[in-house]
């Protein structure tokens, strides 16, 4: 989706700057450019630095020894293993709501959308306390839990499900536009041609959305993995158990263990990075396929 | 799409996850905000003592965070085999919602506090504003880094040392408020940690001087900021006591209250005790004080019970939603 998007603003911009009445003055142009690029250096690229330069100040020794300790391991395999439960779920609920949406007409269907969207205008915190008010000893499920040993929050499965709320949009939000804008001929001529429910799914619905599907994946995965807020009221803080990344450099922050605390900032900040690179692949390769299917239309 | 990646990614990951070795028996002991490496030790020693004196193995995970969040954590289920706090009124929460005896103040030694610190200045290097007592800090043009009383056993207890010096004083309630009311109005940020206002008072350099515990202090002075900052020890302060509690529902449930109990029993042994002075808290043991005697000054230490009537009352006339420190928050 993003990719049409871009490649639209190419073809505008081209037009105007060839065009003489439209053209504005170099420099405006310059100047816009100028400041977009420092604003950027500013505020983006100086702080990433900065976490880089701190967490190498006393040396790449000091660097992996942060990063090996065992409550530093442990709260990046936690963290790795929320995200690997959390967009999985994630995938399959946003592909079958953005679905709903896309090809269904029911009542409810306005409210559907909205709800989707509750989690970003939802604070995390917020997000947070409504598990400990649901799931905590004193909460409405929290007698029956304790009864059967069952524990949700101060563990994983409060993790991976305040995890999951923050970023049940991310997907959802992706495709649904997508495949609105798609319509639902291919899948109509599918029907005609014979094709059962799965067939069109695998062979149809996914393979046109597929960049986008990855696109809200990889999306849905980095703000997983970079939760603070709803996973810090369910955690419970224990070191090498419920900790994961973005709590542990708040403690270690706090400890006065700073190059620690930004050696594990880096590191998600390398993943992020890392998302990021994926991410400009997945649009490339989307807009290559864009450009293929108008040629081929 | 390839799903078996992720699938296989996971099964890596639990994999990993599987092989943490196991001890016999694990106990948590959440804590307060600024002990992690206190209880590294402490945690250390006991397990060797443990082993050594029953043959068992014993693991102790730490949970750390602001004193009253972790106690509103243990209360919503967090399963704490033992709590350390920095006040009182965290582990009275405990005990008003049932998971911590009515009675924990009389199952350990001394209140059940095995050891307490002390509110002192730390200002910046050769005392460049010549902050000596409390009276200084209410000084016009003096700049005070306190974190929030509201929210924080470290804020509460300056703000009750502040109190009580202008009583020793031969102050009465209405010169007590009168002071503490033009302290507060030196205060120009109100951090929500203890490590917080530390942070800002060190690392954004605002401030003249910090009003933190005397363990803070001496570890800013000593080993964060060598060189760069002094500590100065009014002429009367608040004891600060830390207690401990076993948490009764959770040991019996999981059957560990005999480690629990040893575990807090070891604070107050000789051992112990030792860590305590080696991380510039104040011992109980007077031999171990003896020994760490040039590490704390003596000065004159007033107690909440003996100012205040106990944490209860304190928390009641001062802390409360519309009590002492609110009217006085508007009123600065």
């Amino acid at each position: 989706m993003s990719g049409a998007v871009v490649s639209h603003w190419v073809v505008h911009s081209h037009r105007f700057e060839t065009n003489a009445a439209t053209r504005e003055p170099a420099w405006v142009k310059r100047l816009l450019i100028a400041i977009a690029l420092a604003f950027f250096a500013l505020f983006l690229l100086l702080p990433l630095a900065t976490v880089f330069a701190e967490a190498l100040r006393r040396g790449w020794v000091v660097y992996f020894a942060a990063l090996t300790e065992p409550d530093a391991r442990s709260a990046i395999k936690l963290t790795l293993l929320v995200a690997a439960i959390a967009v999985p779920l994630n995938l399959v609920f946003g592909v079958a709501a953005a679905w709903a949406v896309a090809k269904f007409n029911f009542r409810g269907k306005q409210l559907l959308t909205t709800l989707i969207d509750l989690p970003f205008s939802v604070s995390p915190v917020v997000a947070g306390l409504m598990y400990v008010l649901l799931f905590g000893s004193q909460g409405w499920f929290g007698a029956w839990l304790l009864q059967n040993d069952f524990k949700i929050i101060f563990a994983m499965p409060g993790l991976v499900l305040a995890t999951v709320f923050v970023t049940v949009p991310f997907i959802a939000r992706e495709l649904i536009p997508l495949m609105e804008a798609q319509g639902r001929e291919d899948e109509e001529a599918a029907v005609v041609l014979g094709a059962s429910g799965w067939q069109i799914f695998w062979h149809v619905t996914l393979p046109n959305i597929k960049w986008g599907l990855l696109y809200g994946v990889i999306l849905c995965n980095a703000r997983a993995m970079g939760e603070f807020g709803a996973v810090s009221v369910v955690s419970g803080h224990i070191r090498g158990r419920t900790n994961t990344m973005p709590l542990y450099v708040e403690i270690l922050y706090n400890e006065y263990n700073f190059a620690a605390a930004f050696a594990v900032a880096s590191l998600l900040a390398l993943l992020a990075l890392l998302t990021l690179v994926v991410k400009s692949v997945v649009e490339w390769r989307g807009q290559q396929q864009l450009s293929a299917d108008q040629e081929a239309t | 799409m390839k799903f078996a990646v992720p699938i296989r990614a996971l099964l890596g990951v639990a994999a990993l996850w599987a092989g943490i070795a196991q001890a016999d028996v694990t106990l948590l002991n959440v804590a307060y905000d600024v002990t992690r490496e206190f209880y590294k030790d402490i945690n250390a020693a006991f397990i060797e003592r443990w082993q050594k004196t029953t043959g068992e193995r014993i693991a102790i995970e730490q949970s750390h965070g602001g004193s009253s969040k972790q106690a509103m954590s243990v209360a919503s289920g967090l399963e704490a085999d033992v709590v350390t706090m920095n006040q009182a009124t965290d582990i009275d929460l405990l005990a008003r919602s049932g998971v911590v005896a009515q009675d924990w103040r009389k199952r350990f030694p001394y209140d059940s506090a095995p050891y307490t610190s002390t509110t002192v200045f730390l200002v910046r290097k050769g005392n460049p504003k010549n902050i000596r007592d409390w009276d200084d800090l209410t000084k016009p043009g003096i700049a005070v880094i306190v974190p929030n009383p509201k929210v924080t056993g470290n804020g509460r207890y300056t703000y009750l040392a502040a109190w009580g010096y202008a009583i020793k004083k031969g102050g009465d309630e209405a010169a007590a408020r009168d002071f503490v009311t033009r302290l507060f109005r030196n205060v120009p940020v109100r951090d929500g940690g203890g490590r917080g206002a530390t942070t800002t008072f060190t690392q954004r350099g605002m401030g003249d001087v910090l009003v933190t515990f005397e363990n803070e202090a001496v570890l800013i002075e000593r080993e964060l900021g060598t060189g760069q900052f002094d500590v100065v020890y009014p002429s009367i302060s608040v004891r600060a006591e830390a207690p401990v509690a076993v948490v009764d529902k959770v040991v019996d449930k999981k059957g560990t209250r005999k480690q629990a109990q040893a575990y807090l029993e070891f604070l107050y042994s000789p051992e112990g005790q030792e860590i305590v002075a080696r991380h510039f808290y104040r011992p109980r043991l007077d031999a171990v004080m003896q020994r760490h005697a040039g590490q704390f000054k003596p000065i004159q230490l007033f107690t909440i019970d003996e100012v205040f009537g106990g944490w209860a009352k304190a928390q009641q006339a001062h802390f409360a939603d519309g009590g002492m420190l609110d009217q006085i928050m508007v009123n600065r």
